[in-house]
């Protein structure tokens, strides 16, 4: 099996991508609802991995 | 004045009605909703909780072994043991052919562990939707 080795960004939008989908699947009823949830979902992922990587950045002086 | 609660409309279903679709759902991801004829939502669901899992396999992420001992190991471990084998089929083939991955130090690892319980933990998701369509909740 090949060997992945991702940054943790890469990792994380990864993770971000794939939950935010079934997030939107399983919570909404219609196509369009579903839709724009999964990308709701998954833009404030990407808004909280950059939040909180900045604060750790700031916070490890 | 609230209304009261049916009690006939809030008691659970039959058990025959719902427990096939809940336990295909576990066994094979997405497998509850072809059962109950979504088989889109079906589709997808397995798609991102296969995913997640071959990430993880990919990443050399480590399955979890229940341990017992403080509160904190407990619950992680069995909790991640929990997780892992929510994954239902890719666990059990995982396992039955011979996956063995230290946990070692290292970010890649790391993500792969945690990728291998969100996959259990997404599937988990879809048993409840599958749970819900099962018993009219859903549509």
């Amino acid at each position: 099996m090949p060997r992945m080795n991702l940054s943790h960004f890469e990792a994380a939008a990864l993770f971000a991508f794939f939950t935010s989908i079934l997030l939107g699947i399983i919570t909404k009823r219609t196509d369009r609802e579903r839709v724009r949830y999964a990308v709701y979902c998954f833009v404030c992922f990407i808004a909280a991995i950059f939040g909180l990587s900045w604060l750790m950045y700031l916070g490890h002086g | 004045m609230g209304e009261k609660a049916n009690p006939e409309s809030e008691a659970t279903p039959p058990v025959h009605k719902w427990a096939p679709a809940v336990v295909l759902a576990w066994l094979i991801p997405g497998g509850g909703h072809f059962l109950l004829r979504r088989p889109g939502r079906g589709g997808l669901i397995a798609a991102c909780v296969g995913a997640m899992f071959l990430l993880g396999l990919m990443m050399r992420g480590a399955l979890f072994q229940p341990q017992t001992g403080d509160l904190l190991t407990t619950v992680i471990y069995c909790g991640g043991f929990f997780g892992n084998l929510m994954s239902g089929i890719f666990y059990l083939l995982t396992v039955w052919l011979g996956y063995s991955q230290p946990d070692v130090a290292g970010h890649v690892h790391d993500y792969g562990t945690k990728f291998l319980v969100a996959a259990g933990l997404l599937n988990v998701l879809g048993m409840v939707d599958a749970f819900e369509i099962a018993t009219g909740k859903k549509d």
